[in-house]
């Protein structure tokens, strides 16, 4: 990849001088968090020889879907609490004693269950993790077996249960207290343990041989381009001059105004455009027409260019 | 060739057709499973896979369209998942588990399992001669809460054993606490820690045993072993068994972690962990199966005999299922 080659120093123009060094330092922002990012992604060679990208869950999503399933078997357990205590509670007193005793039946399934249940299940995910395009896969691009759901599942009660109880628990004098909070460091180890390696696994992933991977479902949107984008919109011709201003990058933020954006975004970035590639805005002539032409015409351009090996990846590359 | 014509944009509409099949299909089996998908469309379902998995390479190379790159990249990654994914149906799954896969995994563990006996029993032994020599170590093991102590007379003792009034409500509690008793817990963390070299599980093993061996000697001073062991085995000899196993299962892991053998160290660990997940689960079930027999069993049945009755015949319907040999029905998983 192609270092920004500074050339203009200072200069007559302060002004503009800034702006390119601000640009430069946003680039290298960017240029961090795609390196940031790409190290979550692990390859997976599937039987065919093809690669898969599967991206690791981060800790904080992990968190999240955590939290999202802890909330949501808290609620299953107050709703059922409360109809079971509506079913027995005109029964008097033994009513309610009935009625807690069905209920922490309930709280033991939920506990040891749940989680072992929607793993099992078809889309390896808790509801929690589904929210978050979660699901469990295999560590070592194999089948998820049912064994491997259970063990990581059972690992839950060290990571969780142990640190809450122990939160919960209180300390009766200076000694217990102490024991209190050597146990509450020790069991930290283990609810930080995913921050402290690559794949970001958790105890529970550990053993069982497995990782989270983030999976989202994504749809399949209408393509911007036309089949000859070239022909249809005549009134735009560029020159290889005025498609070289962009690399790669662009494209895609490009490709997500277009997708995505308001019509005042769009008119600011068309107006953006011109402005660097020297064009005047011709009579009448329709924003996102202009921006799906040139959008069609630089896509083209950097396909091209990219059968022949080059990929300039954004409009600092110069390619040497 | 006309070169105004975009390839990236030829190489979609050729293509697209059959992503959004795959789509279908894969969406569908995942919502409703395998048996939701028709002949037809099993048998398109290799070929559009692999279809989609070359597209997935060829875009990469060809196209700048982030939306097709990252649709073909999670629509590859479900597919595989589906056509390389487990295939048995859950109900299947735990039929296997309870004809094969528990007993199996549990006669597989057998010295891990003699160990956890050894931790647990051994301990048990010591307090119990060593509260018998001296009762005051009674009072090392145990808090004050306790009615059951040393200072009770033989009259509440003999009483704590059998239950002269019940009805469901109570029954319903004690089989309630029980889930969540001290032993259940235990259990499950006998496994948890066991990859800690198995030290924490050999020690909370052996502290169980301990509370249980002196909580026995109170009983056996006062002349009413007999009537304790009954009253203990009806449900003990499935919980005790239970904690055993999960003992056992804490084991496995931890003798993974410290004697790998030739494999490394994480892989001899994984799969010492998916071989020990049957244990543990079978010894929740066991736990279940305890609360059960403790919330009405003991509170139903007030004969020493019949206790005595149960707790023999509940060793040997667990002894026979988990050693019994037996032949191995072929491979399904």
């Amino acid at each position: 990849m192609a270092r920004p080659s500074i050339t203009k120093k200072g200069g007559p123009d302060a002004a503009s001088g800034d702006a390119r060094r601000e640009a430069i330092r946003r680039r290298e922002l960017r240029l961090k968090e795609q390196a940031r990012q790409a190290r979550r992604v692990r390859s997976l060679i599937t039987p065919e020889g093809a690669a898969l990208n599967l991206k690791i869950a981060t800790a904080s999503e992990r968190a999240g879907a955590f939290l999202l399933d802890f909330a949501l078997q808290i609620m299953a357990i107050i709703a059922s609490v409360w109809i079971i205590a509506l079913a027995f509670s005109s029964m008097g007193f033994e009513g309610w004693v009935i009625a807690g005793s069905v209920s922490a039946v309930v709280v033991f399934l939920l506990r040891n269950f749940y989680f072992i249940f929607f793993e099992i299940g078809r889309k390896a995910a808790t509801p929690g993790k589904r929210a978050l395009g979660l699901r469990v896969a295999a560590r070592n691009g194999g089948r998820l077996t049912a064994n491997a759901v259970l063990a990581r599942n059972f690992m839950r009660e060290l990571e969780v249960f142990l640190p809450l109880s122990l939160l919960l628990m209180t300390a009766e004098d200076e000694v217990s207290g102490w024991i209190r909070l050597l146990g509450i460091a020790w069991t930290g180890v283990f609810v930080l343990f995913p921050l402290f390696n690559r794949d970001k696994l958790r105890v529970g992933d550990l053993i069982a041989g497995t990782i989270v991977i983030h999976a989202p479902r994504t749809k399949l949107k209408q393509d911007i381009t036309s089949p000859t984008p070239f022909s249809r919109g005549s009134t735009y011709q560029f020159t290889e001059a005025e498609l070289d201003t962009y690399g790669i990058h662009e494209l895609h933020v490009l490709e997500d105004v277009l997708r995505q954006s308001t019509k005042e975004i769009k008119a600011r970035v068309a107006e953006r455009i011109r402005g660097k590639i020297g064009r005047e805005k011709g009579e009448g002539e329709d924003d996102v027409a202009f921006l799906e032409a040139y959008y069609a015409a630089l896509r083209a351009r950097l396909e091209q260019k990219m059968l022949f090996g080059e990929r300039k990846v954004d409009k600092f590359d110069t390619g040497n | 060739m006309n070169d105004r014509v975009m390839k990236s944009y030829r190489f979609r509409e050729e293509r697209q057709d059959d992503w959004t099949r795959l789509d279908q299909i894969v969406t569908r089996a995942e919502k409703r499973g395998v048996r939701a998908l028709s002949d037809e469309e099993m048998t398109a379902l290799p070929a559009l896979y692999r279809q989609a998995v070359s597209s997935l390479s060829m875009a990469r190379s060809i196209s700048l369209d982030q939306n097709v790159l990252a649709y073909l990249e999670t629509l590859c990654a479900r597919a595989y998942f589906f056509v390389y994914g487990t295939r048995v149906s859950i109900g299947r799954r735990i039929a296997q588990y309870f004809r094969r896969d528990w007993p199996a995994s549990v006669s597989a563990a057998l010295w891990p399992t003699v160990l956890a006996a050894l931790c647990l029993f051994g301990g048990a032994a010591l307090a119990f001669f060593l509260c018998m020599q001296d009762m005051e170590w009674y009072w090392t093991f145990h808090q004050g809460w306790d009615s059951r102590n040393p200072d009770a007379s033989v009259e509440h003792l003999r009483e704590t054993l059998y239950t002269e009034d019940t009805d469901i409500a109570d029954m319903l509690a004690a089989f309630a606490a029980q889930l969540f008793s001290h032993n259940s817990g235990i259990a499950i963390f006998a496994f948890a820690l066991g990859f800690c070299f198995g030290m924490p599980t050999a020690i909370l093993l052996i502290y169980n045993g301990v509370y249980l061996g002196s909580f026995y000697a109170v009983f056996w001073d006062k002349g009413l072993g007999f009537e304790l062991t009954g009253w203990l085995l009806i449900h003990g000899v499935t919980e005790l068994f239970a904690i055993v196993l999960a003992g056992a299962a804490g084991f496995m892991i931890g003798g993974a972690v410290a004697f790998p053998g030739t494999k490394s160290r994480m892989q001899s660990m994984r799969d010492a962990g998916n071989e020990a997940a049957l244990v543990i689960i079978g010894a929740v079930l066991m736990l279940f199966i305890a609360a059960l027999l403790e919330g009405f069993g003991r509170q139903l049945i007030n004969s020493d005999v019949t206790r005595y009755v149960i707790a023999v015949s509940t060793l040997a319907f667990w002894l026979a299922y988990f050693y019994w040999p037996r032949q191995r029905p072929e491979e399904t998983r």
